[in-house]
């Protein structure tokens, strides 16, 4: 997994609450067994019309968007199903952040294991993000997990929180799996202590 | 002791390892395991030269692929490869898999309960967001992302940080002819759809107990349309009476000496929760849901709301917007909606009770014309069980098709889909902007309502029909 450290870019405004999984993936692209590659259907039914047209109004379409890599979206981004091709489709497409006032918890947690910080803010702290980027053409966001701040460049700084253990694992990039065998002794014993009761 | 909820008490028995500033690493009892979510984690394993740490804790089904009416003509060669997958995937690392040609295939969290992997005071996690399901028995259970589910193949544990705890407690009995579908759709309407996020939920008071095992099934399927982590109901004689003689439940002595455990399995007297809600069942009514969010619902004398009603300015969007896509006119009564497709299924509303009660509707009458309706066992034995019944004689008379189990319309990712425009009546569970179908028409009710709409054409309140018997 790639590291997190600090991210500059440009912010793109999604005005939805409750954006569901099935909105950032359809169903019909679940299909793939690859884990790489689900970016071209990020957001498709926003993004294309039935007959695969590219929808020019779409905020994602928007020349000033085209390299957005941090997401402005309300609350409870990310709610429905459980399907990790949300956070791989989000990432392949460029995303590395999301900004929202609060996350379902499935995605919140996917997204750690992809490289992607979901951040929370207030909704009062949102609604300035949005108000700023849509304001101001090529409006850019810094957000740096090591100090945990998001700025920007015309003095705006706001701190965030994020578990400890998972900044921690996002800014050194660390598998799970790898760090959880190095407790395999520890799983051993717990599954010869209950096979025994 | 310090008095415990039943959450803490099942969290409490599966932690491994704990360390201040760390999740805790939480042994696993049960992985079930489909096709959709599980392909690339079994990848990750190759790649790293891991095998499935227990395979015996882990089972497989083929599901949200699966063709309802010609099962075995997989005419998608991407769900084919995705099916063929699993299969490989479990026999490279041996998995138990019930495939296509298992008596024992259904969907994952309709087969758990039926052959009896689900028991009281067990963690089970899937990939797959209505793992919630199982809570139903007094398990901790909850969906998972697929890197999560790699991790769970490889070491049969997860890291978990301690969610909190809500009580959702349930006063009074439900009035005759209001559904468990109808209960849990009034909470999210109620509560929203993000009340419960971070929290695992146990239902609590008389509507609850009263509610058979299959009902309180229904209730916790939907805890994460709640935002829920998880969502649990304390075991009792209820639970303990479906489970005996179940194919993976103790037999004999050794099950009364797992009852024994299994009723421990309670919130103690004085054990808090984080924090509670609370409702009166007695007010409930048949629910439907109106927009695109499984909490905007309403009872079916109510009317489609005005987003003007709404306080603030995100939900007065999200309430147009949710109207403009569902084709419904601010004030407009709920039994003016008339529908073209009704759906019964679902590991929502999948299960053989649920049949049961759907045909008690249909029985003797008739699918409207303008309505394309059918049923969809949720697994190969509820089918079989059905059809030991004649309950599939009732819906084919009435004008349903009669298919074979699967996930079918509830996410459309196989043939049963909406076309765009279409209005559906479905007993599932997400009534999500092109869930079934590409700009097709969600309303979430329960099977009863379901069939209702199929015979009126339109949504009616189906306790009307409860009262008269039908003229044959």
């Amino acid at each position: 997994m790639e590291p997190f450290v600090t991210l500059t870019g440009v912010a793109a405004p999604l005005d939805r609450a409750n954006i569901d999984t099935d909105a950032i993936i359809p169903k019909q692209f679940l299909k793939r067994i690859e884990r790489t590659g689900f970016g071209q259907f990020l957001f498709y039914e926003w993004r294309f019309t039935i007959e695969g047209d590219k929808i020019d109004s779409f905020i994602l379409h928007q020349p000033q968007y085209e390299d957005a890599s941090i997401l402005l979206a309300r609350n409870n981004f990310g709610c429905g199903s459980s399907r990790e091709h949300a956070p791989w489709a989000l990432l392949d497409f460029g995303f590395r952040c999301i900004i929202a006032p609060s996350f379902a918890d499935i995605f919140y947690n996917n997204c750690f294991k992809n490289g992607i910080l979901p951040i929370r803010l207030s909704e009062e702290q949102v609604d300035e993000l949005f108000k700023r980027t849509e304001s101001t053409p090529g409006y850019q966001l810094t957000v740096d997990l090591e100090r945990q701040v998001v700025e920007d460049n015309q003095g705006l700084s706001y701190s965030f929180e994020v578990d400890e253990y998972r900044r921690y694992c996002l800014l050194n990039g660390l598998d799970d799996i790898g760090i959880t065998l190095q407790q395999e002794d520890k799983i051993a014993a717990y599954e010869a202590a209950r096979a025994t009761k | 002791m310090k008095p415990r909820t039943l959450f803490e008490k099942i969290w409490d028995h599966h932690v491994i390892y704990e360390e201040a500033g760390k999740p805790s690493l939480l042994y696993i009892d049960l992985h079930l395991v489909h096709e959709v979510t599980s392909p690339q984690a079994f990848e990750g394993l190759r790649l790293a030269g891991r095998k499935v740490r227990r395979p015996d804790l882990t089972f497989a089904t083929m599901d949200h692929n699966v063709p309802t009416a010609d099962r075995f003509n997989i005419t998608d060669p991407i769900s084919r490869t995705q099916m063929e997958t699993l299969t490989t995937n479990c026999k490279d690392f041996d998995v138990p898999l019930a495939d296509l040609n298992s008596p024992d295939q259904g969907i994952v969290h309709v087969i758990g309960p039926e052959l009896g992997l689900t028991h009281p005071g067990k963690t089970i996690v899937c990939g797959d967001s209505h793992t919630s399901t199982h809570g139903a028995f007094g398990a901790l259970a909850f969906g998972i992302g697929t890197s999560e589910v790699e991790h769970v193949l490889a070491t049969q544990c997860l890291q978990q940080s301690k969610p909190k705890t809500m009580e959702v407690r349930v006063n009074g009995p439900l009035p005759l002819g209001v559904s468990a579908k109808d209960l849990i759709l009034a909470i999210i309407a109620k509560f929203g759809t993000d009340f419960a996020t971070g929290y695992v939920l146990e239902y609590t008071g008389e509507a609850i107990r009263n509610l058979s095992m299959e009902e309180r099934m229904t209730v916790c399927n939907m805890s994460i349309e709640a935002g829920a982590r998880a969502g649990l109901i304390a075991p009792d004689e209820t639970t303990f009476t479906y489970l005996q003689g179940r194919r993976h439940v103790p037999q004999g002595e050794a099950f009364d000496q797992a009852v024994a455990t299994w009723k421990e399995l309670q919130s103690d007297e004085g054990a808090t929760y984080d924090t509670y809600v609370e409702i009166e069942a007695t007010e409930i009514e048949p629910q439907v849901t109106w927009g695109t969010s499984p909490g905007m619902g309403t009872g079916i004398n109510s009317l489609v709301p005005n987003p003007d009603s709404y306080a603030n300015a995100t939900d007065q969007t999200s309430v147009r917007n949710a109207l403009a896509y569902m084709g419904l006119t601010a004030g407009t009564p709920m039994t003016d909606i008339t529908i073209d497709r009704v759906f019964i299924g679902s590991c929502t509303n999948g299960r053989i009770e649920d049949l049961r009660k759907a045909a008690a509707v249909a029985k003797g009458r008739k699918v409207s014309p303008i309505v394309h309706a059918m049923v969809v066992p949720g697994s190969q034995a509820v089918k079989e069980r059905a059809e030991a019944e004649g309950l599939h004689h009732i819906f084919t008379e009435a004008g349903f098709e009669w298919r074979e189990s699967g996930c079918s319309m509830c996410l459309a990712m196989n043939p049963d889909i909406l076309s765009p425009g279409e209005r559906c009546a479905s007993t599932s569970n997400r009534n999500f902007e092109g869930r079934q179908g590409r700009d097709g028409r969600t309303h979430l009710v329960s099977p009863e309502m379901a069939v209702a709409a199929a015979v009126a054409g339109k949504f009616v309140d189906v306790r009307e029909w409860l009262k008269e018997p039908v003229s044959m």
